[in-house]
C-alpha cells in the first residue's frame, strides 16, 4: 500500500483491521494451502502405495499420521487430499460467483424474469444442498470435475439470492435512477453502476461458499458420493478409518484436524471480511 | 388468517412442482446415458436395457414426464431398480429413526441456541458472547462427522456412557431411546446451534437497543422478563424463519449423521441407493425431503401471527 492511501486510512485503522479474524483466517488459510501445496513435491512419498507389512501404523517419526489398513502413508494421503479439499473449495466458489452474479442481476433487475426465476429459486432452496449433490453425482462417473460441478449447482440459488437481494436495494438509489434519467443503456447501467457495488458482499459470500464447499465435498466422499476411492480426499481418508477408528483413531484423528482448521480458518476470514467490508449489507449469516 | 394460510398453500404448489420437474429432469441433464452409469461398469448390455427401460428412459420425455407426475399425484415415488420395491413403503419403513433423530435435534438445538445467543447479546462483550460467537463459528467449521466421532471416541470408547452406534425406537422405553440417540442428536445438532445461535443474537441486539426496552428497564422490570417476554417476543421472527430455513441443512446432516452412528432411517436408505445407483429412491427421498422442508415453512409462516399481532388482521 503506498503511502497517501495508508494516510487516507489511517494507519491505526490499518493496523487494527490487519490484527484482526482476517490475518488470524488468513494465516491458517495461507498455510494449509502453502503445506499441501509444497509438502508432497518435497517429501515424494506416493500417497497411494500399499505396504502390507507397514499397515496400522501409529504416528512415529516415519510415519508422521501413521499409516491405514493398506499401510499407505496417512500423511502423504493428507497433503495431497488438501488439494482437493482446496481446489473444489476455490473452484466452487469462483463457479458459483459467476452463475450466481449472472442470475442475481437478471432476477434483481428484470420483473418479469424475477417471477419465474424466483419460484425456481425457491425450489432449488427446498432441496438440501447435500441431496442435490448426491443426485447430481449418482447420474454421473465419479470425478473432481463432476463433484465441483455438483457443488456448484447446488451453490448457485445461494448466490442469487444474496445478489438479487443486493441489486433490489441498488437500483432503487439515487445515483442509479439518475442514470436511468439521463437515458443510459441499460448493459452500461448494470456494468458501471450496478455490478461494481456488489463486490463487498459477493467476497464475502464466496468466502463462505468456499468454506461450505469444502465441507459438503468432504461430506460427498465420506457417504461414498465424491471423488473415486483412488483419490485421496479428506473425505476418503476419514471414510477408509471409519471401520477400524475404535483401535486406531489416528485415521480419523489427522484429516479431520486439517479438515476443521481450514474451513475454520476460512469462516473466520470470511467473518472478518464482512466485519470490515459492510456489515450492513450481508447480516444474512 | 385462513387467507394467510390458503395463501401459504396455494404458493408451495409451483414450488413442489418445480422440485418435482428439477428430480425429473436431472436424469435428462446428466451428460452421457444414465442407464449406463446406472447399470455400472461390469453389466451387460441387457441390464442397461432393463435399466433404461424401468426408469422409461425409451419413452419420449412429455410422455414420460406425464407419467411421472400422475404417479407423484397418487403418492407413487416410483420402484427401486435394485429390489423392485415401491420406493414410498421403503421410505415408510425408514422413516421412524429419521424422525426421531430429526425431532429431538430440533428441540436440542433450540433449547440451547436460543438463550445462548439470547444472553449473548443481553452480556454482550462477556464471556457469554464469547462462548456464543465461538459456537457459531464452530459448528459452521467443523463437519459433523467429525463432531460425531470426537463424541463417540470420548463418550462411547473412553467413557463408555453411550453405545458406539445402533438405534432403539421409542417402543422400547424412552430412556433406551435417549440413551442411543443422546450422541447422533448433539452431533446433529452442532451445525443447527451454530446458525439459530448466530441469528438470536443478531436479532435481540436490534431489539435491545430500541426505545420500549430502555422503558421497560428504567420502570424497574427485572432483567428476566425483559429478556425473554419483551426482547425475545420481538425478536422472534427472524429466529423462527431460520429455524425454518435450517431444515434443509439439517436433512443433509441426518444423512451423514445416520451414516456415522448406523441409524436405520432415510439417510442409510439414501446412502446405500447411492452405492447401488439406485436413482428412483434417490429421487423419492430428495421429493419428499423437499415437501418437508416446504411443509415446515409453511408452519413457520402461519407461526408469525402468533409472534406479531399486527398480522392477525
Amino acid at each position: 500500500m503506498d503511502e497517501t492511501a495508508s494516510h487516507r486510512f489511517g494507519r491505526l485503522r490499518l493496523a487494527r483491521s490487519l490484527g484482526g479474524p482476517v490475518v488470524v483466517g488468513g494465516t491458517l488459510l495461507i498455510l494449509v494451502a502453502l503445506l499441501c501445496g509444497f509438502v508432497p513435491l518435497i517429501d515424494g512419498t506416493d500417497p497411494n502405495a500399499i505396504s502390507p507389512v507397514n499397515r496400522f501404523k501409529p504416528p512415529s517419526g516415519r510415519y508422521l499420521f501413521g499409516t491405514d489398513g493398506l499401510g499407505r502413508d496417512i500423511f502423504a494421503r493428507v497433503m495431497v487430499g488438501g488439494r482437493v479439499s482446496l481446489i473444489v473449495g476455490f473452484s466452487v466458489a469462483i463457479l458459483s460467483m459467476i452463475g450466481g452474479v449472472f442470475l442475481g442481476i437478471i432476477t434483481g433487475y428484470f420483473r418479469t424474469a424475477d417471477a419465474v426465476l424466483s419460484r425456481v429459486l425457491e425450489a432449488f432452496m427446498a432441496i438440501p444442498a447435500v441431496l442435490l449433490a448426491i443426485s447430481l453425482i449418482a447420474l454421473t462417473q465419479p470425478s473432481i470435475r463432476n463433484v465441483i460441478f455438483a457443488i456448484t449447482v447446488s451453490e448457485i440459488p445461494r448466490v442469487t439470492r444474496l445478489m438479487r437481494s443486493v441489486v433490489l436495494s441498488l437500483r432503487n438509489q439515487a445515483f442509479v435512477e439518475a442514470a436511468v434519467a439521463a437515458g443510459t443503456p441499460v448493459p452500461q447501467i448494470l456494468w458501471r453502476h450496478i455490478l461494481p457495488n456488489t463486490f463487498a458482499p459477493l467476497i464475502v459470500q464466496a468466502t463462505f461458499i468456499c468454506g461450505s464447499a469444502v465441507i459438503l465435498e468432504s461430506i460427498l466422499s465420506f457417504i461414498g458420493a465424491g471423488a473415486p476411492p483412488t483419490v485421496p480426499t479428506w473425505g476418503n481418508i476419514i471414510a477408509d478409518g471409519r471401520n477400524y477408528f475404535q483401535l486406531y483413531p489416528h485415521m480419523i484423528f489427522f484429516p479431520a484436524v486439517f479438515l476443521s482448521t481450514t474451513v475454520l480458518g476460512i469462516n473466520i476470514l470470511g467473518d472478518g471480511l464482512r466485519d470490515q467490508l459492510d456489515p450492513r449489507m450481508v447480516r444474512n449469516i | 388468517m385462513i387467507g394467510l394460510v390458503a395463501r401459504r398453500l396455494l404458493a408451495a404448489i409451483p414450488v413442489l412442482f418445480i422440485v418435482a420437474l428439477i428430480a425429473f429432469g436431472l436424469l435428462y441433464l446428466a451428460p452421457g446415458d444414465p442407464a449406463a452409469v446406472i447399470a455400472g461398469d461390469i453389466a451387460s448390455p441387457e441390464d442397461v436395457a432393463r435399466i433404461r427401460e424401468s426408469l422409461g428412459l425409451n419413452e419420449p420425455f412429455f410422455v414420460r414426464l406425464g407419467i411421472f407426475l400422475n404417479d407423484l399425484l397418487h403418492g407413487n415415488l416410483g420402484t427401486s431398480i435394485f429390489s423392485n420395491q415401491p420406493v414410498t413403503e421403503l421410505i415408510a419403513q425408514r422413516m421412524g429413526p429419521t424422525l426421531s433423530l430429526a425431532c429431538l435435534t430440533i428441540v436440542l438445538s433450540v433449547a440451547i441456541a436460543v438463550p445462548l445467543g439470547a444472553l449473548a447479546a443481553w452480556y454482550a462483550r462477556s464471556p457469554m458472547d464469547w462462548i456464543a460467537l465461538t459456537a457459531g463459528i464452530v459448528g459452521f467449521s467443523v463437519p459433523v462427522f467429525v463432531i460425531a466421532y470426537l463424541l463417540v471416541w470420548v463418550f462411547s470408547v473412553k467413557l463408555a456412557w453411550f453405545p458406539v452406534q445402533g438405534y432403539k425406537p421409542l417402543s422400547t422405553g424412552i430412556l433406551t431411546w435417549l440413551h442411543h440417540l443422546t450422541l447422533p442428536a448433539i452431533s446433529l445438532a452442532s451445525v443447527y446451534i451454530a446458525l439459530i445461535t448466530r441469528i438470536t443474537r443478531t436479532s435481540m441486539l436490534e431489539v435491545i437497543g430500541q426505545d420500549y426496552i430502555r422503558t421497560a428497564r428504567s420502570k424497574g422490570l427485572g432483567d428476566g422478563i425483559i429478556i425473554w417476554r419483551h426482547a425475545l417476543t420481538n425478536a422472534s421472527i427472524p429466529i423462527v424463519t431460520v429455524i425454518g430455513i435450517g431444515i434443509a441443512l439439517l436433512m443433509g446432516g441426518v444423512v451423514v449423521t445416520e451414516t456415522v452412528f448406523s441409524i436405520p432411517g432415510i439417510g442409510r436408505l439414501l446412502v446405500d441407493a447411492i452405492l447401488r445407483r439406485d436413482y428412483p429412491i434417490i429421487q423419492g427421498v430428495m421429493i419428499l425431503l423437499s415437501a418437508i422442508y416446504v411443509a415446515v415453512n409453511i408452519c413457520v409462516d402461519i407461526s408469525y401471527i402468533f409472534f406479531d399481532p399486527k398480522l392477525r388482521n
